[in-house]
C-alpha cells in the first residue's frame, strides 16, 4: 500500500472538497489562523525589535527572551493556556503568538542593526530627526532581513497551526488527529500535505516580497557585485 | 550574469529531483512496520508486555508484569506505547506478548458495526472476531469504559440521568472527546439515531483529561466522554448518564495476548483478572490521579493487599 498516492488521492476526493469540515473550509480557517497569529505577534514583536535595532540598547535581553521563549514545547504552552482560558481559538492563538514572537523580534532588530551606521550617521548630519531615520533610512534598508524575520515566522506559524485542532474545530490539523485516531493514514497524509503546501506557497510569496523590498539603490549595488562576482570564476577558468 | 543564473536553475533541479527521491522512498511500505524483535533462546521467553499511553492501562500493565515477576518469569515493559491504532500491528507481528485490554473498544476496533453490548455478548463476539494468533485470557469484572458525563448542575436543572433524557432538554447541546469521537458509532450520530438526540461536537484532545473538565465545568461544552474509571468524575461531581439502549458496549478489563503465552502464564494473569474488581480499577486510578503514586508503587501495594503471590 502506498500511504503517500493514497494522500494525494484523499486531497483530490471530490467528497472531501464539499459538506461541513471540507478542505477548503480548513484551509480557510488555517490561514485565518495563522494570519491573525501573525499580525498580533507582529504588533508586540517588530516595534520592539525595531528600537533595540536603532538605539543598539536592550539587545542581550531581547536575545535571552526570545531563546527563552523558542525553547518552550507550544503543546504545553497551549495545554496551559487552554487550562486558563478553557477551549476554543484563545488558547491556540496566544500559544502560536509566543512561538512567533522570536523570529520576528530577531527579524526587525537585526534588519535595523545591519544598516551601516555610517548612513545613519549621515543622515543624522543631514538634519534628520531620529523618527524620520527611523522611518526613511533603518527601515526601508533592513526590509529585506525584517521580511525574512516575517517569512520564517510565518512557515512556523503555519506548520504549527495544526495545534489549533487540539482545541477547537478549527484548521488543517483536524485532519491530522482525526486521521491518526482512526486509523485513515489517506486523511493523516492528506492534512499533512495540505500543511506543506500551504507552508511552502506562503514562504514563496514571502521570498518574492524580501525581494520586491529591496530598495532600488540597494538592488543597483548588488547587481553590480553580482556582476562582478559571476565574472570572477570566468577569468580564473578561462 | 547568464551562468549564475543557470547555476542557480540547476540547484534548483537538483533540489528538486532529490526531494523527490527521498520523498519516494519514505512513501513506500507500512510506517508502522519496525519488524518483529526475536528473544527467542527458546528455554523460558521473555514476555513483553505493552500498555496503552494511559495511566489506568499502565497500572494494569504493571500489575501483570509484576504478578509474572514474582513467579520467576523474564519479562520487557514497554509501556506508554500510544493509542490502539498504533500497539494493535505490533501485537498481531509477535513483538509484543501481553497488553491489557478493554472488551468493547477492542470488538469495535475489528467489528465497526457490532450489535453486542452486554459484557458477555461482547467478550464471545471479540473471542471470535481476533486474527489469528491473538487470542483473550479471562475477562476481568472490572470496566473502564467510554460514558458521557455532565455536571451535576445540569443535571438537576434539566432533570437528566439517563442518555434517553437528553431528548428533552430544549437547550442546544455540545459534545466535548477525542476528535475519533466524531466518527465512532457511539458519537454524534449514534446519539441521533438511538436516542434522537442532536448534538454539536467539539474536539477535545486530552481523552477527557483536564481540557475536557475544564470546558465541561465552564459550560462550554453540555456533554463529556469520560472513561468510567476515572477518578475525576467523583471528584468533580460530575453524574455518569445511564445508557438504557446500549449505545457503549460493556468494556470489561481482558489481556490480549500472543502464542508465546504459555498455559502457566495464562493462569497466573487469570487469577490476576478475576481478582481485579470494578471498585478497584477506580481507587487505583485514584491514586495515580489524586495522590501522584507511581504505577510501580501502586501495582506492588495492590497486589500485597490481595496476597496474590
Amino acid at each position: 500500500m502506498n500511504y503517500f498516492i493514497d494522500g494525494f488521492a484523499w486531497i483530490l476526493d471530490p467528497a472531501n472538497w464539499t459538506g461541513p469540515g471540507n478542505i477548503a473550509q480548513r484551509l480557510g480557517e488555517h490561514l485565518a489562523v495563522a494570519a491573525s497569529v501573525l499580525v498580533i505577534a507582529a504588533v508586540i514583536a517588530l516595534p520592539v525589535g525595531a528600537l533595540i535595532g536603532h538605539t543598539g540598547k536592550g539587545r542581550e535581553i531581547a536575545v535571552m527572551v526570545s531563546g527563552g521563549l523558542r525553547a518552550l514545547p507550544t503543546l504545553g504552552v497551549l495545554t496551559l493556556f487552554g487550562l486558563w482560558l478553557g477551549i476554543g481559538l484563545a488558547a491556540p492563538v496566544l500559544a502560536l503568538v509566543i512561538l512567533a514572537i522570536p523570529p520576528l523580534l530577531a527579524g526587525a532588530y537585526a534588519g535595523f542593526e545591519s544598516v551601516d551606521r555610517r548612513t545613519v550617521d549621515a543622515a543624522r548630519a543631514m538634519g534628520m530627526r531620529e523618527i524620520q531615520i527611523v522611518g526613511g533610512v533603518e527601515l526601508p534598508l533592513g526590509m529585506p532581513i525584517l521580511v525574512g524575520g516575517i517569512r520564517s515566522a510565518s512557515v512556523q506559524i503555519i506548520a504549527t497551526a495544526t495545534l489549533a485542532a487540539y482545541l477547537a474545530d478549527e484548521g488543517l490539523g483536524r485532519y491530522i488527529f482525526e486521521g491518526l485516531k482512526t486509523r485513515d493514514y489517506a486523511e493523516m497524509l492528506g492534512g499533512s500535505i495540505l500543511v506543506i503546501a500551504l507552508a511552502l506557497a506562503v514562504d514563496g510569496c514571502f521570498a518574492i516580497l524580501q525581494r520586491v523590498v529591496v530598495p532600488a539603490g540597494v538592488r543597483a549595488t548588488r547587481s553590480r557585485e553580482l556582476r562582478s562576482r559571476s565574472s570572477r570564476p570566468r577569468t580564473a577558468t578561462g | 550574469m547568464f551562468t549564475a543564473t543557470r547555476g542557480r536553475l540547476g540547484a534548483l533541479a537538483l533540489v528538486a529531483v532529490g526531494a523527490t527521491v527521498a520523498l519516494a522512498g519514505c512513501s513506500s511500505g507500512d510506517p508502522l512496520d519496525s519488524g518483529s524483535s526475536d528473544s527467542g533462546d527458546g528455554s523460558s521467553p521473555t514476555i513483553v508486555i505493552g500498555s496503552q499511553d494511559y495511566y489506568s492501562n499502565e497500572i494494569i500493565a504493571e500489575i501483570y508484569a509484576q504478578a509474572l515477576e514474582a513467579n520467576d518469569i523474564t519479562v520487557d515493559r514497554q509501556f506508554r506505547i500510544g493509542q490502539r491504532e498504533v500497539y494493535i500491528p505490533e501485537i498481531e507481528s509477535g513483538s509484543i506478548d501481553l497488553f491489557p485490554e478493554y472488551t468493547g473498544n477492542l470488538l469495535q476496533f475489528y467489528v465497526p458495526d457490532t450489535t453486542a453490548t452486554t459484557s458477555d455478548d461482547v467478550y464471545a463476539a471479540l473471542s471470535d472476531a481476533l486474527p489469528e494468533g491473538l487470542r483473550v485470557l479471562d475477562q476481568s469484572p472490572a470496566t473502564d469504559q467510554d460514558s458521557y458525563n455532565v455536571t451535576k448542575a445540569f443535571s438537576d436543572a434539566n432533570g437528566v440521568t439517563s442518555l434517553a433524557d437528553l431528548a428533552g432538554v430544549s437547550t442546544p447541546l455540545t459534545l466535548g472527546g477525542n476528535s475519533e469521537l466524531a466518527t465512532r458509532p457511539y458519537g454524534p450520530e449514534g446519539l441521533k439515531s438511538v436516542y434522537g438526540v442532536d448534538v454539536a461536537f467539539t474536539p477535545i484532545e486530552d481523552s477527557g483529561g483536564p481540557l475536557t473538565l475544564k470546558a465541561l465545568v465552564d459550560d462550554q461544552v453540555q456533554l463529556v466522554n469520560i472513561y468510567s474509571a476515572d477518578p475525576n468524575i467523583e471528584a468533580n461531581d460530575l453524574v455518569t448518564l445511564e445508557d438504557p439502549e446500549g449505545l457503549f458496549l460493556a468494556s470489561n478489563v481482558v489481556p490480549v495476548v500472543s502464542d508465546k503465552v504459555t498455559d502457566e502464564i495464562a493462569d497466573i494473569i487469570n487469577t490476576v483478572s478475576a481478582a481485579l474488581t470494578a471498585a478497584d480499577l477506580v481507587s487505583l486510578n485514584g491514586l495515580s490521579v489524586n495522590e501522584q503514586q507511581s504505577a510501580d508503587q501502586i501495582a506492588s501495594d495492590w497486589l500485597a493487599e490481595k496476597a496474590l503471590f
